[in-house]
């Protein structure tokens, strides 16, 4: 593969780690895709300068020389979309792993190449239109059932519209032509596109439905939308890691596209092997059936950091012009950011902040621009959406730093992860304080409604205690608990357990790992009912040590090990008992 | 193929020496990386790694002293397209330099094969979940940041603070729970001195271990160039040993804050653009390309589990060093001058260390099934009690309630007879059952990170077995 496809025949004039430069490139484009070297390692163009071509390898450049051959191929860096993407792990150029494994044994030699979609296996194609219909871009003329039921839209790639010609059942690889168009153009189920341009849709929408993660710290305080954004700072330690992989395992999104982007290998092994064994909670079918991984490793070379990213962003697009609700988690866009300002120092370009380029916000800020609700391309009305959930690694864990502060600026909600709140051992550590949502007032609709009318006042409460809690906490630097009134005294009990019993949350554990939004109701419902009680109870004149000892307070700060089915019954019992007990608590103090 | 013919030809276009870098022009087909011999006017020869290339001047990194080097008469000649370590089993008791020399006067080695040092990644899909409990005897490792084989594993130290004592006393006592392994150590020491190498040496030589470990040595007398060498020799020597010969191989290397110096060193020699406090941009990706050499693979006998000990500068945890490390990390082990000034050792800070892969290696069947949440529980009450330690600081043990007061008692048990064990070995049980006999002291209502029926189960089986709380 080094015959030039547009007759762009470059030589090698400088290799410094994974920037080339390379000259006789005329006819070379922007952003076009190359090969390097004898070996044919994949390059993209980051700079031209008269026929001088500036190229970052997706690959390792050892052994390299000056002279060596480059090879246009006429086309950006093009993402490949059909059936089994899905269940799929590919790396950040979108080289399916298993085919490499295969192929080039458990280390990942340089020049593998590999097709993206597996180009042996035939889908089973059921066409939906008619010969002699119209179609156009985005329309669906017909669909695979791919594993764990899920059936795959066969659609109209963007760019193309016309009449059908013909259009066959059976089954096909994804080279192959299930039909064509009058004008002799082939229909095929898998499709190409660039992936550094946002694929087309018709409108973007409101986004006034939740992403639901199961995890009540978000659900209950910071909600985003589907289709929102969010991001999610914290330095090492704080478990970005376990929250994107437990947002991929419980969230309500149906398609996940998951990007471990210069992060750990061992990691990755994890979701490997973990995903495979979870139920989807639900479809219930695998939850790897719904999940395409993207893994590009802090070892692999650190320019596919940026290719991972928006090989992902583009296949969840893919699955979102199908209709779908569809999420991609980034962990973490730092990695991506630091690869851009190896590559900028590189290139010698004039550093912005902490030596990162100048155009590292446009970057994000464009990338993340790609979520939203849509109306999807083509005749039927879909809408998909798709949400970001972008992780970010502050340096020392300080957000003032360009890629948080950055990304920030962009983006809907701020998941900020807390050191303090880690080395606790509180997870997840969100801090309560620091984050913020701006999609509140967009979705309270859908809590009142769908939830319970009364979730927006318990959220007031909920908040209001941490804050009064914050406020206590500095008095009770100066004086000590024990100086405190009593109704102070029990506001610092109750965040107590609100923290422990609520806000925390165990990823580990079975029945914790992820909660209903009606059960975090519940058991949200429940602590301030208990909290109310005592409020009460104080006002009569009990002793607070005494209401604090009732057995009924531990029994509801175990809620949280009820399970999802019984919870609804618990409450209830819990309710009765909640009221005897206060009473039983008035009547002997009455007596004494 | 090519690189016989090239090996003979010579460069001699030496237009520039610069710190450890020497730029020469007239030499544009030198590959990317590859390794060169430099033959000094007086024949002195070196080593040296082109790290830049272009059609005008090639960049050659000189992995020793540039002294008596100069632009007229130095000669330059290709030996390989990239560095490579010969290796085969023979390497396990040799000592070499960090440059992979033998200096234990031994016969030089007959290597098997011939291997670049810079390896390649392990495919993320070829990788092994790493879930084999490693017991190290140490109860603040062992409870609480559990090792797994393959894992990654730093110790943050600061100076002055024991990190090699804690090193050479998990080498001690570390053996992997089930049957008998094919064991190795292999050693590589970054720029120490000759004290702390001989105390090493000693040590495998104490233990026995001497004859299962393949030792690098390059001291802080020794070149620091070499230093960029000396992990990667350890690694490849590691990836062999583990992938190739099926031994299960820890790795040792201290002192990782020398070879990040000696990287800032080459990179500000570059004049490229530093990063934070002078380290270069890319230093996050070159210590990743070390530290994500650790694992196990699917179907492979052997492991890499990768201890590396660093030095925080001014114990800093937010300098670059222990920063970037942590990023790529399953965790680490943070040492506590603080504790180690109160006689505890090992001097482990619980709270701000962390093990990543523990999860994937504690529970039943493999440690018992309360270590989770026995630990997360006794995690979530040592910082409660920490807190309440810096309160009483400021308003006094008087003002605070009954409950306080336990956890202030909790925390100082907890130092003192879960963290401090001198040089004595522990086994998993026993250090369950501590955190269970000092958890005695909290009340019941306030442990809610454990199941009831563990609590019970387990709080009662100590009181049955007549093991009284000897604590309080």
């Amino acid at each position: 593969m080094t015959a030039s496809k547009n007759n762009v025949n470059g030589v090698i004039i400088k290799v410094s780690g994974p920037a080339v430069i390379a000259r006789s490139m005329s006819g070379a484009r922007m952003y076009e895709i190359v090969e390097v070297g004898l070996a044919g390692l994949m390059g993209e163009i980051i700079r031209l300068d008269g026929d001088t071509a500036f190229i970052q390898t997706y690959e390792d450049t050892s052994g390299i020389s000056v002279g060596e051959p480059v090879a246009g191929t006429g086309h950006p860096l093009l993402v490949t979309l059909g059936p089994g993407l899905l269940g799929n792990v590919f790396d950040g150029i979108q080289r399916p792993l298993e085919t490499l494994r295969q192929s080039g044994g458990d280390f990942i030699a340089r020049g593998l190449a590999a097709a993206p979609l597996e180009t042996e296996r035939r889908w089973l194609f059921k066409p939906e239109v008619k010969i002699g219909q119209k179609v156009e871009a985005g329309d669906c003329i017909g669909w695979v059932a791919e594993s764990g039921a899920f059936s795959h839209l066969i659609m109209v790639p963007p760019d193309v519209n016309g009449t059908v010609a013909e259009l066959n059942e059976g089954e096909f690889t994804v080279l192959d032509a299930v039909g064509r168009l009058d004008d002799g153009r082939p229909l095929r189920l898998a499709q190409q596109w660039p992936a550094k341009i946002p694929r087309p849709v018709k409108n973007k929408l409101d986004c006034t439905d939740p992403f639901v993660t199961g995890q009540r710290v978000l659900d209950c305080l910071f909600p985003i939308a589907l289709g929102g954004t969010a991001c999610l700072p914290g330095g090492f330690g704080t478990g970005k890691t376990v929250l994107e992989q437990s947002l991929a395992k419980f969230s309500s999104a149906e398609i996940i596209v998951y990007v471990g982007c210069g992060e750990r290998g061992n990691e990755m092994a994890d979701v490997l092997s973990e995903f495979p064994e979870l139920n989807d909670p639900q479809t219930g079918g695998r939850l790897m059936d719904r999940t395409v991984l993207i893994v590009n490793t802090s070892n692999m070379p650190v320019a596919a950091r940026e290719a991972s990213s928006y090989v992902g962003v583009t296949v969840a697009e893919y699955f979102r012009d199908m209709g779908h609700s569809v999420a991609i988690m980034v962990d973490s866009t730092s990695r991506w950011a630091e690869a851009l300002r190896e590559i900028s120092s590189r290139l010698e370009e004039m550093p912005g902040e902490e030596g990162y380029p100048t155009y590292l916000a446009s970057r994000l800020a464009s990338f993340y621009e790609r979520a939203g609700k849509v109306e999807c391309l083509g005749g039927d009305d879909r809408t998909g959406s798709l949400t970001i959930v972008g992780a970010v690694s502050p340096p020392g864990g300080d957000f003032s730093e360009p890629v948080t502060q950055s990304t920030i600026r962009i983006t809907g909600a701020l998941w900020a992860l807390d050191a303090s709140l880690a080395r606790r051992r509180h997870y997840p550590a969100i801090n309560w304080h620091r984050s913020y949502t701006l999609y509140v007032e967009t979705l309270r609709n859908w809590f009142l409604k769908n939830v319970n009318p009364a979730w927006s006042g318990l959220r007031d409460t909920l908040l209001e205690i941490l804050q009064k809690d914050a406020e206590l906490q500095e008095m009770v630097q100066l004086v000590g608990p024990d100086a405190l009134p009593a109704q102070d005294r029990l506001v610092l009990e109750t965040s107590r357990m609100l923290r422990d019993c609520f806000l925390q949350q165990n990823a580990m554990s079975e029945y914790d790992a992820s909660c209903s939004v009606q059960k975090q109701f519940r058991m949200l419902e429940m602590l301030l009912a208990f909290y109310s009680k005592c409020v009460d109870a104080l006002s009569k004149g009990c002793d607070l040590d005494e209401i604090l000892a009732l057995p009924v307070r531990e029994k509801v700060s175990r809620l949280r090990e009820v399970p999802e089915g019984q919870c609804e019954e618990q409450c209830e019992a819990l309710n009765e008992e909640l009221a005897a007990s206060f009473e039983g608590l008035s009547v002997s103090k009455t007596i004494s | 193929m090519k690189s016989k013919e090239l090996m003979k030809k010579h460069y001699s276009g030496v237009s520039r020496i610069a710190g450890p870098l020497l730029y020469l022009r007239r030499a544009s087909d030198l590959p990317y990386s590859a390794l060169v011999e430099i033959t000094a006017p007086d024949g002195q020869k070196c080593g040296g790694q082109v790290i830049e290339v272009s059609d005008t001047i090639a960049v050659v990194q000189v992995f020793e002293q540039t002294m008596g080097l100069d632009v007229v008469n130095t000669r330059v000649s290709l030996v390989d397209r990239e560095v490579r370590f010969g290796v085969s089993e023979a390497l396990i008791g040799r000592v070499f330099s960090g440059s992979g020399r033998p200096i234990d006067g031994l016969a030089p080695l007959v290597a098997d094969q011939s291997l670049p040092i810079s390896g390649t990644p392990i495919n993320p899909v070829s990788r092994e979940q790493p879930s084999d409990f490693l017991q190290t005897g140490i109860s603040a490792i062992d409870g609480f940041n559990t090792l797994v084989r393959g894992q990654k594993l730093p110790i943050f130290s600061g100076s002055g603070l024991p990190a090699n004592e804690i090193a050479a006393q998990i080498l001690r006592q570390s053996k992997a729970i089930g049957e008998d392994v094919r064991f190795v150590v292999v050693f590589g020491a970054i720029g120490i001195t000759k004290r702390e190498a001989l105390f090493f040496l000693s040590e495998f030589e104490k233990t026995g271990a001497r004859n299962r470990c393949v030792t690098f040595m390059n001291l802080a007398s020794d070149p620091t160039i070499e230093r960029l060498l000396t992990p990667r020799f350890a690694l490849t020597t590691a990836e062999y040993l583990a992938f190739q010969c099926g031994f299960h191989v820890l790795v040792l290397l201290t002192d990782m804050t020398n070879y990040c110096e000696a990287l800032r060193e080459v990179a500000t020699a570059r004049e490229e653009i530093p990063g934070r406090r002078g380290y270069p941009g890319y230093m996050y990706t070159d210590l990743a390309t070390l530290y994500e050499r650790a694992g196990s693979i699917k179907g492979m006998k052997g492991s890499v589990t990768l201890l590396p000990i660093l030095t925080m500068p001014d114990d800093d945890i937010t300098h670059p060093i222990p920063d970037l490390t942590g990023y790529i990390t399953e965790g680490q082990i943070v040492l506590s001058r603080q504790l180690y000034r109160r006689g505890i050792f090992p001097p482990v800070d619980v709270l701000r260390s962390l093990s990543r892969l523990m999860n994937n290696g504690i529970g039943a069947g493999s440690t018992r099934e309360d270590h989770r949440e026995l630990a997360n529980q006794l995690y979530s009450c040592y910082a409660e009690g920490q807190e309440i330690r810096r309160l009483t600081a400021i308003v006094g043990e008087e003002a605070l309630s009954d409950l306080d007061r336990k956890f202030l008692r909790f925390a100082d048990l907890f130092e003192q007879k879960m963290i401090h064990q001198a040089d004595q070995e522990r086994s998993i049980e026993a250090t369950l059952d501590i955190g269970w006999k000092i958890l005695g002291i909290i009340p019941r209502s306030e442990l809610r990170r454990i199941n009831k029926d563990l609590i019970s189960r387990y709080f009662s089986e100590l009181m049955e077995d007549g093991v009284k709380t000897p604590f309080y």
